[in-house]
């Protein structure tokens, strides 16, 4: 720590002072020692050779600025060329084409599933009140749309969604780290906490019931069981796929305990963490569903579950589709909103998204 | 014309007490369970002096990365000890090691926050010590947009950051193309020079540096350790007293190169014969 404030000056001017720095021709030098010291790669490294010293040639006039020495310049270039060289190019489409070329097919395939949902009401393949056409769902959305209500179902479900992800992520985080990192949890309820990931939340609503009765709490609780586990598990494995190299380069430079968990841990663990979220939201938005489709009280405000009972009771089948589709468009819409852009961000900034 | 002298294995431990940046006591190490074990270390004894480079050299598989590791303090010997008065050693691998999700500059400056360097300082530290290997514009650069050569100067400099008077280097160039490798031996040589010429004694860089390729391990060092393989034992040492900046095409270089490898193909064969 010493050498700290002393350093900068020295460091800075070091290249120019050392006495020792290599021979005036380095350059040619080492294109001679890469074909002796690899004899069996020779013949393919050559060709990059020349263009190698051209490039290390040009950069050295560029910098003669920067590094006083010819002989320092002279490796200074060297290095400046291989750099050059070897860099990966970045480069990036333009936003609104990306958005364009990747919007494009799943729209065809709305378009021609609508077409085929409109040929088999054409032609009666079930009766109307059965099978309503495309339009008919759209009249009977636009309907509680004009009655002012489409707004505070949708908005109703979205804030109970949220609050019980929030919930479920601080549980889950806690609860992955644990299972994580201590060998004894995760002995004892590491299998328990994958399984329950395949029991299906639905199974959890007449426990919740009987807890609860008819009330929000049923609602959250249903809503935590499913999306905890799988947010916890993201954890776990996010934890399970670190580099053991990232581990041990982190001790070296210190960061052991909670500043290595801080630090190291946490942020190597985020790609599969990220994969947990997502996975745990579209948990909860599925067990929020099922709760509140089996979860019916007048009191409780109605969500889009509830909006789908209401439309069965009724046998108004232009109803049910209308909610079903609602819910797809929010499940989808928060995915591709919210978690696809940070996922693809943090992916692309670990140069981890591999470009199509 | 003598470029080397030949010092008996039994050189470290005839009572050495001068200052040392490491010293390793009659060191073993053995995995596995008592009954079916391993044993990679059997009884090594180095002393790494202030300022001094060293390197490890042997056969794949001899316990090179164990015994650097121990140093580093990432395992415990399982007989003899380890001292490093400098506090904890710098480490170095042969893959960059380097945090994805940070940039360059931000991996240098974990490295000062975690030795304590105030966060002030940080910014314009992590620039000079990019700058010492000369990577002065790649501070906002992510670690998959440099090259490997880069990557190993980055994480040369993540090193350096530590400011410990030891830098542990685990076969640091091994995955770097010829021409690549060859500038950082220069670089890495110049580094060494320029922390050791820097003045104070505090300032003083030893380096202990493993690799399995002999022409390296002489292009480096001030001092050559064979290794023998299971167990992993001194086998011989060399003072290497090729001036520097020396090249690796040197004829001198070559000279000793070719008499460490026949004692390290000695050894190997060794194990052929049953
Ligand atoms: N954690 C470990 N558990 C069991 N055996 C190990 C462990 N680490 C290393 N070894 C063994 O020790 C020997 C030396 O390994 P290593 O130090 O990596 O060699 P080198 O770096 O010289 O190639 C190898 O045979 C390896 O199988
Ligand atoms: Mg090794």
């Amino acid at each position: 720590m010493a050498s700290t404030e002393t350093t900068p000056q020295s460091a800075a001017e070091a290249p120019g002072e050392d006495p020792t720095g290599p021979a005036a021709d380095a350059d040619t030098d080492s294109a001679t020692a890469g074909a002796t010291d690899a004899p069996a790669g020779s013949a393919a490294d050559a060709p990059a050779t020349a263009p190698a010293e051209a490039a290390a040639g040009a950069s050295a006039t560029g910098a003669s600025g920067t590094g006083p020495g010819p002989a320092a310049g002279d490796l200074a270039g060297l290095e400046a060329g291989l750099d050059a060289l070897d860099s990966a190019v970045v480069s990036r489409q333009p936003w609104l084409r990306t958005a364009v070329s990747k919007a494009f097919p799943p729209l065809v395939a709305v378009v021609i599933v609508l077409g085929l949902w409109q040929l088999a009401y054409h032609f009666q393949l079930k009766p109307h009140y059965l099978l309503p056409s495309p339009l008919d769902v759209y009249r009977s959305l636009r309907q509680k749309w004009l009655e002012g209500t489409l707004l505070s179902f949708v908005w109703t479900s979205v804030s109970r969604g949220a609050l019980g992800f929030v919930a479920s992520v601080a549980i889950g985080t806690v609860l992955g780290l644990i299972v994580a990192q201590v060998k004894a949890v995760r002995a004892a309820i590491g299998p328990i906490l994958s399984g329950l990931q395949s029991l299906p939340s639905v199974a959890w609503v007449p426990a919740a019931i009987i807890w609860f009765g008819l009330s929000d709490a049923t609602i959250y609780a249903v809503v935590l069981l499913g999306a905890v586990p799988s947010i916890a598990n993201g954890l776990v494995s996010g934890v399970d796929q670190i580099s053991p190299l990232y581990l041990r380069a982190g001790r070296t430079i210190g960061a052991t305990g909670l500043t290595g968990v801080r630090h190291v841990l946490l942020p190597a663990a985020l790609p599969g963490y990220l994969a947990g979220l997502k996975q745990g939201w579209a948990f909860s938005w599925r067990s929020l569903m099922a709760a509140e489709l089996i979860v019916n009280a007048p009191d409780l405000g109605t969500g889009l579950g509830q909006l789908l009972e209401q439309g069965r009771e009724l046998q108004d089948m232009s109803w049910v589709l209308a909610a079903i589709l609602l819910i797809l468009t929010v499940g989808i819409g928060i995915e591709l909103l919210i978690f696809a852009p940070i996922e693809r961000r943090v992916l692309r900034s670990r140069g981890l998204l591999v470009k199509s | 014309m003598t470029t080397s002298t030949l010092t008996k294995p039994a050189a470290a431990d005839t009572g050495n007490t001068g200052p040392h940046a490491a010293r390793i006591h009659h060191v073993s190490k053995s995995f596995g369970r008592p009954g079916a074990q391993q044993h990679v270390l059997d009884d090594i004894s180095i002393d790494v002096a202030p300022g001094e480079f060293v390197c490890l050299l042997g056969a794949s598989g001899c316990g090179k990365s164990t015994l650097l590791g121990l140093v580093a303090g990432l395992d415990k010997p399982s007989a003899g000890s380890i001292e490093t008065p400098g506090g904890r050693p710098a480490l170095m691998f042969q893959e960059h090691a380097l945090f994805p999700w940070l940039t360059a500059g931000r991996n240098i400056e974990l490295a000062l926050r975690l030795r304590g360097v105030p966060r002030a300082e940080r910014r314009t530290e992590a620039e000079r010590l990019l700058e010492l290997v000369r990577l002065k514009g790649a501070y906002g650069k992510r670690v998959h947009e440099l090259s490997g050569g880069m990557r190993q100067r980055v994480a040369m400099a993540r090193a350096l950051a530590q400011d410990s008077q030891l830098l542990l280097m685990d076969e640091p160039f091994a995955a770097l193309d010829a021409i690549t490798r060859d500038v950082l031996h220069d670089e890495l040589t110049r580094i060494w020079q320029t922390q050791n010429n820097s003045g104070s004694a505090a300032g003083n860089l030893s380096v202990l540096f493993v690799t399995h390729n002999v022409r390296e391990a002489v292009r480096l060092a001030e001092r050559v350790v064979l290794l023998s393989s299971r167990p992993g034992r001194v086998a011989r040492e060399w003072q290497v007293d090729i001036p520097q900046p020396r090249r690796i095409e040197d004829s001198a270089v070559a000279d000793l190169s070719i008499e460490i490898t026949e004692q390290l193909r000695g050894e190997i064969r060794r194990h052929g014969q049953h």
